[in-house]
């Protein structure tokens, strides 16, 4: 049967393997022409009970026939290798009527009666939500290849699906090879043997077939999650110096790093603490070549005295921000927006810096890049936002051309003019050249108390207001290269959503879906937070009402206690308001996990209907 | 000249550094500090030692003792408070060309910075890093400091300092890969000089404890080694810190030990009797960070460009 597109989901017990099948499958499918996009779903321990609800541990695939920007709604096809873990994501709205789910089915003869009660118990109320159960003998099968009943499982279900979606055998068998690359050979045979095995067995024993076809043509792409964008980022930029402390989910930037920086000249420190990280990557920066640091949240907390210092100093410096559930210690594994006005304004007193968003996997990569070149053009602290969710997730993109022209350049040893101070403000844009250690005539003390032109320190009204201006102005200059975004669907219109971050693929599907059905909405991703990008009074005017949709929390405005004055709204609805003294409107939630675009296309279709019975726009 | 070979003619170096090409700013420590003299010592061994002004790096936290780098003419990083070693660390990483000061004081190194130190010793970047213990934090106008005595009376202990002081020789002694630990006073300028020239010399982090004169606020913390040279204990060794003859004339108790043990080292640091002054440990083989940070920096582009591609084919479809 040949579809537009498909979600998979395998779901597990943690430690099956899930999410490298998924993972591995999600490759064969994109080097097959296809869109895809993955979301990993991880419980927040390493070893949470096996056969519980909270335990579920696994991954989703969307896959198309055009380019697939975000996660979707319920998905098509699961396999499920106990029916505990299933619960959970029925919950959370995963699945729907007609969802097939192949189950593994050894649990209904377990020797406890209970696991035999609960598996039956299961399965009557799956079959009455009106789902599609098949039950599945698969351990059986797999345990003949690897007799070890836990290894074997994932490569077996990947070998299931490759037959589902008719996925090509010889090219899973090389992305097979490729994932157990640093193991043995005889590894490698043996899941081979196993992909082999749960093909075969779909082949013989389900009556299940679909096809996705391939996008028509494209330019070469590459596939990888947001984390090693991250790093190659790190790595096309030029920059050679990272310096981290390990936090969840930004960690896997490192070890990928860790692997691989060595190849191109870097060096990935580990440092003892978060603090002891942004100082060494300040340190790495002040004398030669911009250097980055990656984080979350907590991460940045502990490191906003070292960001103001780099912004009072003006010494280069890109600070990735992987953000994850807060507040706090939070939700490690999981999404939320959450560090936006952290970013903006942590530091102690007006510490003016750069703040851009990720929207995208491809975003990851590109945007170090365009980090470190504003870092060494404005002499400030850039920070990158990101998310658990672009962090795990895997989505092919263009591959980026490489060139020496986006490689930073050699650290600058000339002698340093005679008489120029080390800040050297332009009046008007307050950019300034910097002295890099070495260079002869250019000595000077850098220093975070108030000071001169020539980093001399001092207490008088006059120099401090002069800096605080000049370190400001650079934000203005940075805003006057920025042209005004655009917005997705009409110009005018009912509502208008404006979003950041990785909500970019949802929130647009949400808005294509409505306008399918007549409303007027339209949307607006910024990627720029600050400076914040220009032209949005006047855009936001020709809308009824404007709106965030954001994964933060904000007050509901019907919550007790709760009026349009007290209510806490969400971040960027907080800096769109302030910025555009546009009456802006927020919905949130703190799922902590992505949201889907049938979730959002409900909230903004009650939102217009709404606004339906007025006159005026809504307050918010 | 007739017959005059090339070994013969004078080799006068295109530049020549005197004390003044070191002078920054007007130190503005009260008169009678510790810390001028070891601003002294620092430029007379960059004078000494001809370091090209631009080559030579201070780095600081926050304190009386991290005003130094404003008083040096050369790069200096005058930074957070306790927060010198990581930012001394990054420097040093791809930078092994500089020579590397770091001016702390006994809070910023150990007590906001004592993680840091801990861990900078550890990796043993080529360094020196001068502790200016006196006792107290004078900036901020009289706190009690980890290294204050018992009992000494500051503002936020006015009926008395409760806890035993800190002992930073005996703690830095224990850390892994600590490879020169020494301790100096600064009312003795002989021997301040000729730590921290051993300090200098040595290819790794040079961790110095100068007890340091702090007139304003404990003026009487040090005044009984001041006053009587036989409670001092000098350590001698021709591996250890150079005694100059007026130096053993003013401290008579003196005692031959080998840097390299470490043990005795240890012992020396812990007994009470006297103050043991001079170089307690010494490893010139410890291992130093900045053999792995500083791997290639020589990379040119083009060998930088092909692996990028390279790593870029891993991920293509």
């Amino acid at each position: 049967m040949r579809v537009d597109e498909h979600i998979v989901e395998i779901v597990s017990d943690s430690g099956e393997g899930a999410q490298k099948a998924g993972q591995t499958f999600g490759q064969i499918s994109a080097k097959m022409g296809n869109g895809v996009w993955t979301v990993e779903i991880i419980p927040a321990e390493i070893k949470p009970p096996a056969r519980s609800r909270a335990g579920a541990s696994g991954i989703r695939v969307r896959l198309g026939s055009r380019y697939v920007t975000n996660m979707g709604d319920e998905a098509d096809v699961v396999v499920a290798m106990n029916e505990q873990v299933l619960f959970g994501r029925i919950e959370q709205g995963a699945y729907k009527p007609g969802t097939v789910i192949l189950l593994e089915s050894k649990w209904a003869d377990d020797p406890l009666v209970e696991i035999r009660e609960q598996y039956a118990k299961a399965l009557g109320e799956f079959r009455e939500q009106g789902f599609i159960v098949h039950e599945l003998p698969l351990e059986k099968k797999f345990v003949e290849i690897a007799p070890e009943a836990k290894v074997g499982k994932n490569m077996f279900v990947l070998g299931m699906l490759c037959h589902i979606y008719g996925r090509d055998l010889d090219r899973a068998m090389d992305e097979v090879n490729a994932v157990f690359a640093r193991k043995s050979e005889k590894v490698r045979e043996v899941n081979r043997a196993l992909v082999r095995a749960g093909y075969d067995y779909a082949a013989g024993h389900l009556d299940l077939q679909f096809e996705v076809p391939p996008i028509a043509s494209r330019e070469p792409w590459v596939v990888m999650n947001g984390n090693q964008a991250v790093g190659l980022g790190v790595m096309a930029s030029g920059m050679e110096v990272v310096a981290m402390y390990p936090i969840t989910p930004a960690t896997s930037a490192s070890h990928y790093l860790g692997g691989v920086f060595q190849n191109v000249g870097g060096c990935l420190h580990q440092a003892e603490d978060e603090i002891a990280a942004v100082g060494f990557a300040i340190g790495a920066s002040y004398a030669g070549k911009t250097a980055c640091t990656i984080t979350s949240g907590p991460g940045l907390a502990l490191k906003t005295e070292f960001i103001g210092l780099a912004a009072m100093s003006e010494i280069p410096l890109v600070v990735v921000v992987v953000q994850r559930g807060g507040p706090s210690t939070g939700l490690p594994t999981k999404v939320e927006q959450g560090e936006l006005l952290a970013s903006l304004h942590a530091s102690p007193g007006d510490a003016p810096k750069i703040v851009v968003a990720a929207a995208t996997i491809e975003e990851c990569y590109h945007f170090m890049i365009l980090a470190r070149q504003m870092a060494e053009t404005f002499r400030t602290p850039v920070l990158v936002l990101t998310d658990a969710n672009l962090a795990t997730g895997v989505q092919p993109f263009n591959r980026p051309a490489i060139g020496p022209e986006i490689l930073a350049p050699p650290i600058d040893q000339s002698p340093w003019p005679d008489g120029k101070p080390p800040y050297d403000w332009d009046e008007e844009t307050g950019l300034s050249a910097r002295p890099i250690p070495g260079q002869r005539g250019g000595e000077y003390v850098l220093t975070g108390l108030a000071h001169t032109r020539w980093s001399k320190v001092a207490y008088d009204p006059h120099s401090n207001q002069k800096g605080c201006d000049m370190r400001s102005r650079k934000l203005a200059a940075v805003q006057r290269t920025l042209v005004p975004p655009q917005v997705h669907g009409d110009p005018e219109g009912d509502l208008l959503v404006v979003g950041w971050g990785s909500t970019l693929g949802s929130i647009e599907e949400a808005v294509d879906r409505l306008r399918g059905e007549g409303h007027a909405v339209s949307s607006l991703h910024l990627r720029f937070l600050s400076p914040l990008e220009p032209g949005l009074t006047p855009i936001f005017k020709r809308f009824r009402k404007v709106m965030t949709v954001e994964i933060n929390y904000s007050d509901k405005p019907d919550a007790p206690l709760t009026t349009p004055e007290n209510r806490r709204r969400s971040q960027l609805a907080r800096i769109l308001r302030e910025r555009t003294l546009v009456n802006v409107d927020c919905w949130s939630v703190i799922p902590g996990q992505p949201l889907p675009p049938g979730q959002i296309a409900d909230v903004l279709r009650g939102h217009l209907e709404a606004m339906r019975g007025e006159e005026a726009p809504c307050s918010a | 000249m007739f017959g005059l070979g090339e070994e013969c003619i004078l080799d006068i170096p295109d530049r020549y550094f005197t004390l003044e090409n070191y002078e920054g700013g007007v130190a503005r420590w009260c008169p009678a500090c510790g810390d001028h003299a070891v601003l002294a010592a620092v430029q007379r061994i960059c004078r000494d030692e001809q370091l090209p002004p631009e080559k030579v790096m201070a780095v600081s936290g926050i304190g009386c003792s991290s005003r130094f780098p404003h008083y040096m003419h050369a790069y200096g990083f005058h930074g957070l408070h306790g927060r010198a070693l990581p930012v001394a660390c990054g420097i040093k990483a791809r930078r092994p060309d500089l020579h590397m000061w770091v001016a702390t004081g006994d809070g910023d190194c150990c007590s906001i910075g004592a993680g840091h130190w801990i861990h900078a010793v550890r990796y043993n970047m080529d360094m020196t890093l001068m502790v200016f213990d006196n006792a107290v934090y004078g900036l901020t106008k009289k706190q009690t400091s980890p290294t204050s005595p018992r009992g000494m009376a500051t503002n936020t202990h006015p009926r008395g300092a409760w806890l035993p002081p800190l002992d930073m020789i005996q703690a830095t002694l224990g850390f892994t890969n600590a490879s020169f630990v020494a301790r100096t006073v600064d009312w003795n300028p002989l021997h301040l000089y000729q730590t921290l020239e051993a300090a200098y010399h040595h290819k790794g982090l040079s961790f110095v404890q100068i007890l340091q004169r702090c007139p304003t606020y404990t003026a009487d913390v040090f005044l009984e080694a001041q006053q009587h040279p036989d409670r001092v204990l000098l350590m001698k060794h021709e591996n250890g810190v150079k005694v100059d003859d007026a130096v053993g004339r003013i401290y008579k108790n003196q005692i031959e030990h080998d840097p390299a043990n470490l043990h005795e080292g240890r012992e020396l640091a812990e007994q009470r009797e006297r103050i043991a002054i001079g170089l307690f440990y010494r490893n010139p083989d410890a291992p130093r960070y900045e053999d792995y940070t500083a791997q290639g920096m020589e990379m040119d582009t083009a060998a930088k460009l092909q692996a990028l591609e390279h790593e870029m084919d891993r991920f293509a479809i």
